[in-house]
């Protein structure tokens, strides 16, 4: 019998510490909330337990003399194409435990990534390229149902607009702050994408674990976020925000529901949620009161009815195999934005089998569901948001070409924080202060210090989006959007071509 | 309607150019030499690979029928497209349009007019209006092959092919015509051999426009136009000019100030400077009309039989100045070749980015 785990010995990291250089000052040893770094009171100094690292690196970033270096175990199993050891360690896991493999954040599984496959285009000669630095660079967009025509009146004082205009979203930026829930990252975080959100002139989705009662008054600047658990929900939170989100689908997890550990519901999260401190909360796979379109469409107009529809209503789902049919349904059901999660997109908790295997990549759901309403000439009724993997500025780009009004960032969002990726959300100690309720751990996450970082950074997006769009000789995004034109393909066969409705590189 | 399938695979047209557009407020007919004469003046504007001109009230005697002039590769292409019209029309005149010979025109195709009037029993489309109904007919000869519609409007027609704005007036006789709106085209494309329908002006119904510039946001433009079921099938911006000012001001009944501010939208910044209910309607039309702004270098002449108007990119990224002589307004490109047709002017101007200039007819 071993001593322990079979599990514990095949530890995905070793921590080299440099004795030489270290100086025994313990930092280590408060930082790492999984405690693989200790105090050996027999030695007198520091030790670390490689089996307890999550790969984190919060002690290499705060160890004052750059002692720690975190690496991958280079303990190698025999060579096989097949049974790599990722597999074999999901084994070992499930033979200790019997339990279903849970991960943190979105699928790091090499499946295609399609915006890799996409180059912009660039103005040569026939038409100028524009410079954002000197001339003005439009990002401006709204979300919401457009009629498909306007009318005007023209009066002796000029004109006058005779059609009403559904509510909007108005963005400054084509990207917002995905949802993630308060409770599955804490309040810091929550305050502080709500205060970037307001400041850039954006919105953040406040995920489905409710609206903490400090933040009601961003809420110009939110999205209330309902889903399957109605976690939070009531009429003064509905009311809050610039918009309400039905979640039916997440990325990560198509077809599951959500699970936050009773570790992470504290209080404050307690009041929120409107569950008890402690105790597990649990979204249901389905909304037991949607199992069908006819039953969206009536929880869509219930929450224009609550909100006496002055914000628009999105409904989001996870980009499946049949996702163009189900957002033309969608529309038709009277959502005025559509969501399309993809598989890479991130979570605080999902079944590893279901965020590596289950949904399809964004870029194909996007390029056909915008074929699709466009097709049935229903594009207008709705806007189109992607979520789910976007890295960068160029990814964004290219989502707006491939037909998204806009896109939501969070995994960005969160390691523009610190966040590293180690995916260990769901166990509620993230050493980064993130996906943590810990009272020691969140006060990692000054509010004012993360609202600086994640406007930088979608200032910054921003300011790239810019250069690419006057390099194609465009001086507003709305020129962009659906503009496949812009696009060629690079090591895509004809099929995917055809799905991405783009041309081959060289054609 | 549904995009085609491989409707994603296509080669856009690129090409710079120079305009030339008059119009007599007092419908003064004004003899073709003028513009022949201004285009001249601009050769170096063009390559050789197509010119045109567009005329309004060349046909007083058949006013009320609408003349198809049709660019056909061949006599059985021809004849397949008579069989279309026929079904769709009652025809009064078939006609070869006038030509000369012409040195520089080589391979022209087989050029023929029919004046025509809907049938009273229409075999399809009864529910749309009379210009739908012309429109889809327009668009199922033209995606037949073979044969392609470039004129359709009433007591007006397009002139037009490959070879220099001079040398296509020499050969459909321009010079014998007399209009009181011309407007005229050179062309310099870069990435096409050279299509006689591919040339300007491009016309729909009533509508001609002629256009230098590049339209970076053809793609969505196109894309657009195809859910209102206008299929784009020549490549050219102009097409989707065409197409969107139909749309705009034909179907969906904004004025040509408003349609131009679709084209060319103020900035966000401007809008925001705007008084409330300027500013509802200027939000209003970028945010449903999007996807039909005119993104990328243009100068556009659109011209119906009461209008003419004269519009650049809001960042002006093309040369576009304005005259006015007497009840004339004149458009062009370059001062220089209304000089050459009219050396004393009342006024000349460069009108502002994104502003149009609307003319209309008062006679």
């Amino acid at each position: 019998m071993l001593f322990k785990p079979i599990s514990q010995n095949f530890n995905d990291f070793v921590i080299d510490r440099d004795k030489e250089r270290c100086i025994n000052c313990e930092v280590c040893v408060r930082q790492c909330s999984y405690e693989a770094h200790f105090w050996d009171d027999a030695r007198q100094c520091v030790m670390h337990d490689n089996t307890k690292c999550v790969g984190c690196h919060r002690c290499e970033a705060l160890c004052p003399t750059g002692c720690l270096t975190i690496k991958k175990n280079p303990a190698d199993f025999r060579d096989n194409a097949l049974w790599t050891p990722t597999y074999m360690k999901h084994i070992y896991k499930q033979g200790d435990t019997g339990g279903i493999l849970l991960s943190g954040m979105g699928s790091p599984s090499a499946k295609p990534i399609y915006w890799d496959n996409l180059q912009l285009d660039a103005s040569q000669v026939t038409n100028p390229s524009i410079d954002p630095l000197r001339e003005p660079m439009e990002l401006r967009t709204y979300l919401g149902s457009k009629p498909d025509k306007v009318e005007v009146e023209e009066t002796p004082e000029g004109p006058r607009l005779k059609t009403k205009i559904g509510p909007q979203i108005k963005l400054e930026y084509p990207m917002m702050f995905s949802a993630m829930s308060f409770g599955s990252i804490n309040f810091n975080l929550h305050k502080a994408m709500a205060m970037a959100a307001t400041e850039l002139g954006i919105v953040y989705n406040t995920g489905e674990g409710g609206l903490h009662p400090t933040l009601y008054k961003y809420g110009a600047n939110t999205i209330v976020q309902v889903a399957s658990g109605r976690f939070g929900v009531h009429k003064d939170y509905l009311n809050a925000g610039a918009a309400i989100e039905i979640k039916v689908g997440q990325g990560a997890k198509p077809g599951i529901g959500g699970h936050l550990p009773g570790e992470k519901i504290d209080e404050e999260v307690s009041k929120t949620r409107m569950v008890p401190v402690g105790s597990d909360a649990i979204s249901p796979a389905p909304h037991h009161d949607i199992y069908s379109i006819e039953d969206l469409l009536q929880l869509i107009y219930a929450l224009k009815e609550a909100t006496e529809y002055r914000v628009p209503v999105s409904v989001k789902i996870a980009a499946v195999h049949n996702a163009p049919a189900i957002a033309s349904g969608i529309v038709r059901a009277g959502a005025d934005i559509v969501v399309l999660d993809g598989f890479r997109g991130g979570t605080g908790a999902a079944p590893t089998m279901i965020r590596d295997n289950v949904g399809i990549p964004v870029e194909l759901a996007l390029a056909q569901v915008d074929n699709r309403l466009r097709d049935e000439g229903i594009r207008n009724w709705a806007s189109l948001v992607v979520a789910g993997g976007t890295r960068c500025s160029a990814d964004v780009i290219k989502a707006i070409a491939l037909g998204a009004d806009a896109v939501y960032i969070a995994t960005s969002a969160l390691v523009a924080v610190g966040c590293t990726l180690c995916g260990r959300c769901y166990t509620g100690k993230c050493p980064w202060g993130i996906a943590t309720n810990e009272a020691r751990l969140k006060k990692r996450q000054n509010p004012e210090i993360a609202a600086k970082r994640l406007t930088n950074l979608v200032k910054a997006w921003g300011h790239e989006i810019q250069e690419m769009l006057g390099g194609m000789g465009l001086n507003s995004i709305e020129s962009l959007r659906g503009n496949r034109d812009k696009l060629r393909g690079i090591g895509l066969n004809e099929v995917e071509l055809d799905i991405l409705g783009v041309k081959h590189a060289g054609r | 309607m549904k995009a085609p399938s491989n409707f994603w695979n296509f080669e856009k047209d690129i090409s710079g150019c120079g305009v030339f557009g008059v119009i007599d407020k007092q419908k003064n007919l004004i003899n073709g030499t003028m513009p022949i004469n201004a285009m001249c003046t601009m050769h170096d504007r063009g390559n050789g690979l197509g010119g045109g001109f567009a005329a309004y009230g060349i046909y007083p005697d058949r006013a009320d029928e609408y003349a198809f002039h049709l660019m056909c590769d061949d006599q059985a292409a021809l004849d397949r497209a008579e069989n279309t019209i026929k079904e769709y029309f009652e025809i009064s005149v078939s006609e070869p349009i006038p030509t000369r010979k012409v040195l520089s025109v080589k391979n022209p195709p087989l050029m023929w007019r029919f004046f025509v009037t809907p049938k009273e029993r229409r075999p399809k489309w009864e529910e749309l209006s009379e210009q739908d109904y012309i429109v889809s007919v327009i668009m199922l000869i033209n995606q037949n092959g073979g044969a392609f519609v470039f004129s359709s409007g009433k007591n007006m027609g397009a002139f037009k092919g490959v070879g220099f704005p001079e040398d296509i007036a020499d050969f459909f006789r321009l010079d014998e015509y007399s209009a009181y709106i011309w407007t005229g085209h050179n062309r310099f494309p870069t990435n096409t051999p050279g299509w006689w329908g591919g040339a300007h002006p491009f016309t729909i119904l009533d509508w001609a426009i002629v256009h230098n510039g590049e339209i970076s946001s053809y793609g969505i433009n196109r894309r657009y136009l195809c859910q209102h079921d206008y299929l784009c099938t020549m490549m050219t911006d102009t097409e989707v000019v065409a197409y969107l000012l139909d749309l705009l001001i034909r179907k969906h009944g904004l004025s040509y100030e408003m349609a131009s501010k679709v084209f060319a939208p103020p900035f966000w910044d401007e809008i925001d400077r705007m008084g409330a209910e300027d500013r509802k309607v200027y939000e209003a039309l970028r945010m449903v009309y999007g996807s039909g702004c005119l993104n990328g270098p243009f100068a556009i002449l659109v011209t119906d039989p009461n209008t003419m108007m004269g519009l650049n990119d809001r960042a002006k990224l093309r040369p576009l100045v304005i005259a006015e002589k007497d009840s004339m307004v004149f458009m062009s490109s370059e001062e220089s070749s209304i000089r050459e047709v009219c050396p004393e002017l009342d006024r000349v101007w460069a009108p502002k980015a994104g502003e149009p200039v609307i003319v209309k007819v008062e006679a």
